[in-house]
């Protein structure tokens, strides 16, 4: 997959091939290398299903249960988005992604100011109950599960996701749902963050409490070492964030009086699978090794589910390029083949096109069948964990689980993941990292393919995903209608008493919930976070 | 000779995107290549953007748009720059720009265009042109 470093002499041979997490590869791997790196079968992997869970979650792997395919999905207004979520639930999708735009994650309603030319641009425009009323009709929330991709206010996602559950007669009990909900890595990579470090980490907290005691079937926060290294970060780095973010957050529940053994196993992950294709493979191995140790070692766990590294390890979009764009579907079908080797849960991919925009429906339905010919004909299900064994893939993941124990001390040695995150310093590293990276790009020691060797011949025009700017005022008319209509007064009252518990420093959700079945926007419940928890100043990191 | 001055730039994210991988990189590739460098931050109005180029007295403004909206955006902040009577400031564009909006984009003011990818040597050798006059 191209981004290792190679050096070459001058015949043109491969003399050394360094990975971007530091590791060194050596022409051949033998025994030796096993006893050198005190490779232990019981201890370092342990049977599938077995902890440390290096090898599998489950004994079956993919034989008793393929992985969740769930594309990154939403655009323009909630109907758009309900026909799309249909179309791909119709063409076998077993979960949904949602997609929202920026607005919506940034918590401003579709007429401000702020959000012009912005309304179902990258995802779908929400501004009340009554848009996820439309976006959900006719989607069964008991059998289909939805990630809501969605940080700075996933909590009002999350409360609005249980409000249109509860409108279209399911029980909370029975709705799945993963809101993203983590604000550290918007911080260091994604930048959708709206408050200062210290409320924003509150109110992943609330939303994790809330879930544990009121939504059993909710995962209520999947940390992303996705967009970190999206940012620039080395799959070490990668791990070694999304650890010490999930640590971050334990933490703060914690201290709400909830025993670790009651919520961990609610963290699910949001991992990466661009890079070379050996690295990714012993990273997710590493990555589900370090998480049971860690929650074993550190937090006293021990119910074996609760120990489970559970995720969607997905396509990254930073792996595409715009140069021959239709390279980028080959790409795609060996990022979820590491994927797969990989042992990931749910997956989905980034489509060939989304190096321009959000993907056509052709490109995500090639993107879904990519993942179902892996399953279905290539022979993924086969047995588990296939390259258990491999002298060399089981050397790397050793050194990989020492890199990422590295990194780990370093961001502890920076005082923590929020201390990291409110200074800066994780930012100027991982930056350093992506200024790294392009330098080895322009100077060749990386290659990627039509983008700085291979560069010949013709760029096809791809097929683009248009906007359409109709799709604003729509939504722009239809929230000027629900304000006149809505009981106003009613509204009043619900974010008086959401402001209230936010100054106490009380769990906000349930006033949320009562905010989002007012019909509030999400305007205005974010709105009344902002005045009491003010904006973020990000640190300089220059 | 008289020594030359250095080249002051402030790197801009207009509006609610934030991808600014780009941004950054290009800030620490500019500032490698001898400038003084400002990277505005995320979220930044053309008002925030412009009252920071004045009170940095930069030379050149870059402008790091990822999400389609280069040409209104820059549209915007080079009419603010004229009332503000600081046309002197130039201004640069990088992101995700389709090849038929370069043009575009220089037909309403904008000095140079840097599509994502464009090597860190020709940004820094552009920008030097554009102050120095070649």
């Amino acid at each position: 997959m191209g981004v290792a470093r190679y050096i070459r002499d001058e015949k043109d041979a491969v003399k050394e091939v360094i990975y971007q997490s530091g590791i060194r590869v050596k022409p051949s791997y033998g025994p030796r290398d096993l006893e050198e790196a005190e490779f232990d079968y019981q201890k370092d992997l342990g049977d599938p299903g077995e902890f440390p869970f290096t090898r599998s979650l489950h004994p079956g792997g993919y034989r008793s249960r393929a992985w969740t395919t769930r594309q990154y999905t939403g655009f323009g207004t909630p109907e758009e988005t309900n026909q799309r979520f249909k179309w791909m639930i119709s063409h076998g999708q077993t979960g949904l992604n949602v997609a929202f735009d920026l607005p919506t994650q940034m918590g401003l309603d579709s007429d401000d100011p702020r959000a012009e030319g912005e309304v179902g641009r990258v995802g779908m425009a929400v501004d009340s109950l009554k848009d996820f009323e439309l976006a959900f009709k006719d989607i069964p929330f008991d059998r289909i599960g939805s990630g809501l991709t969605i940080n700075a206010n996933a909590t009002v996602m999350l409360a609005m996701y249980q409000a249109v559950a509860e409108k279209f007669g399911y029980s909370k009990a029975v709705i799945s749902a993963t809101p993203q909900n983590d604000i550290l890595k918007e911080m260091i990579g994604r930048g959708a963050w709206i408050f200062p470090v210290e409320p924003a980490v509150r109110l992943v907290g609330d939303c994790i409490e809330y879930a544990v005691r009121e939504l059993p079937r909710c995962n209520p926060v999947s940390v992303c070492g996705y967009h970190i290294r999206e940012s620039g970060a080395t799959p070490a780095q990668e791990i070694a964030c999304a650890l010490e973010i999930a640590r971050a957050y334990i933490e703060n529940v914690a201290a709400r009086g909830l025993s670790p053994e009651d919520f961990v196993g609610r963290f699910s992950f949001n991992l990466n699978v661009y890079g070379n294709l050996w690295e990714q493979v012993a990273k997710f191995r590493a990555a589900r090794k370090l998480w049971a140790t860690m929650l074993k070692e550190e937090y006293g766990v021990k119910n074996k589910k609760n120990l489970f590294l559970r995720g969607l390890f997905g396509g990254g979009g930073s792996g595409l390029t715009k140069e021959q764009p239709e390279n980028n579907i080959i790409r795609g079908a060996y990022y979820a083949l590491a994927a797969a080797l990989g042992g990931a849960q749910t997956t989905a991919l980034c489509s060939f096109d989304e190096a321009y925009t959000i993907p056509t429906p052709r490109a995500a339905l090639l993107s879904l069948r990519t993942l179902e010919i892996l399953m279905e004909e290539v022979g993924l299900r086969d047995t588990v964990d296939p390259l258990a064994g491999s002298y060399f893939i089981e050397t790397i993941t050793k050194q990989m689980e020492e890199k990422i124990r590295e990194e780990m001390r370093r961001i502890q040695e920076m005082g923590g993941m929020v201390r990291a995150v409110a200074t800066g310093a994780i930012q100027r590293e991982v930056t350093r990292q992506a200024y790294e990276f392009e330098k080895g790009l322009q100077n060749k020691e990386i290659i990627k393919v039509g983008v700085n060797k291979y560069t010949e011949g013709d760029h096809p025009e791809v097929e683009l995903h248009e906007y359409d700017e109709g799709w604003a005022k729509k939504q722009i008319d239809s929230l000027k209608t629900l304000r006149r209509e809505r009981d106003n007064r009613r509204v009043k009252e619900a974010l008086k008493s959401l402001e209230q518990r936010a100054r106490l420093g009380k769990n906000v959700m349930p006033d949320l919930v009562a905010c989002c079945k007012a019909y509030a926007t999400v305007g205005e419940m974010t709105g009344v976070f902002r005045d009491v928890f003010g904006i973020w100043e990000e640190p300089s990191i220059f | 000779m008289e020594p030359k001055k250095r080249i002051r730039v402030l790197i801009a994210k207009p509006d609610l995107d934030g991808h600014d991988r780009g941004a950054k990189i290009v800030a620490l590739a500019l500032r490698d290549a001898g400038m003084e460098v400002t990277y505005t931050g995320l979220h930044q109005s053309i008002d925030q953007i412009v009252s920071a180029a004045i009170q940095e007295s930069v030379d050149i403004i870059g402008l790091s748009i990822m999400t389609g909206a280069h040409l209104p955006i820059s549209r915007k902040l080079i009419s603010r720059l004229k009332e503000e009577k600081m046309e002197d400031i130039k201004v640069v564009v990088g992101g995700v720009i389709p090849k038929k909006d370069v043009e575009a984009l220089k037909a309403i003011g904008v000095a140079a265009v840097f599509p994502g990818g464009t090597p860190f040597s020709e940004i820094s050798g552009a920008i030097q042109a554009l102050v120095n006059g070649g």
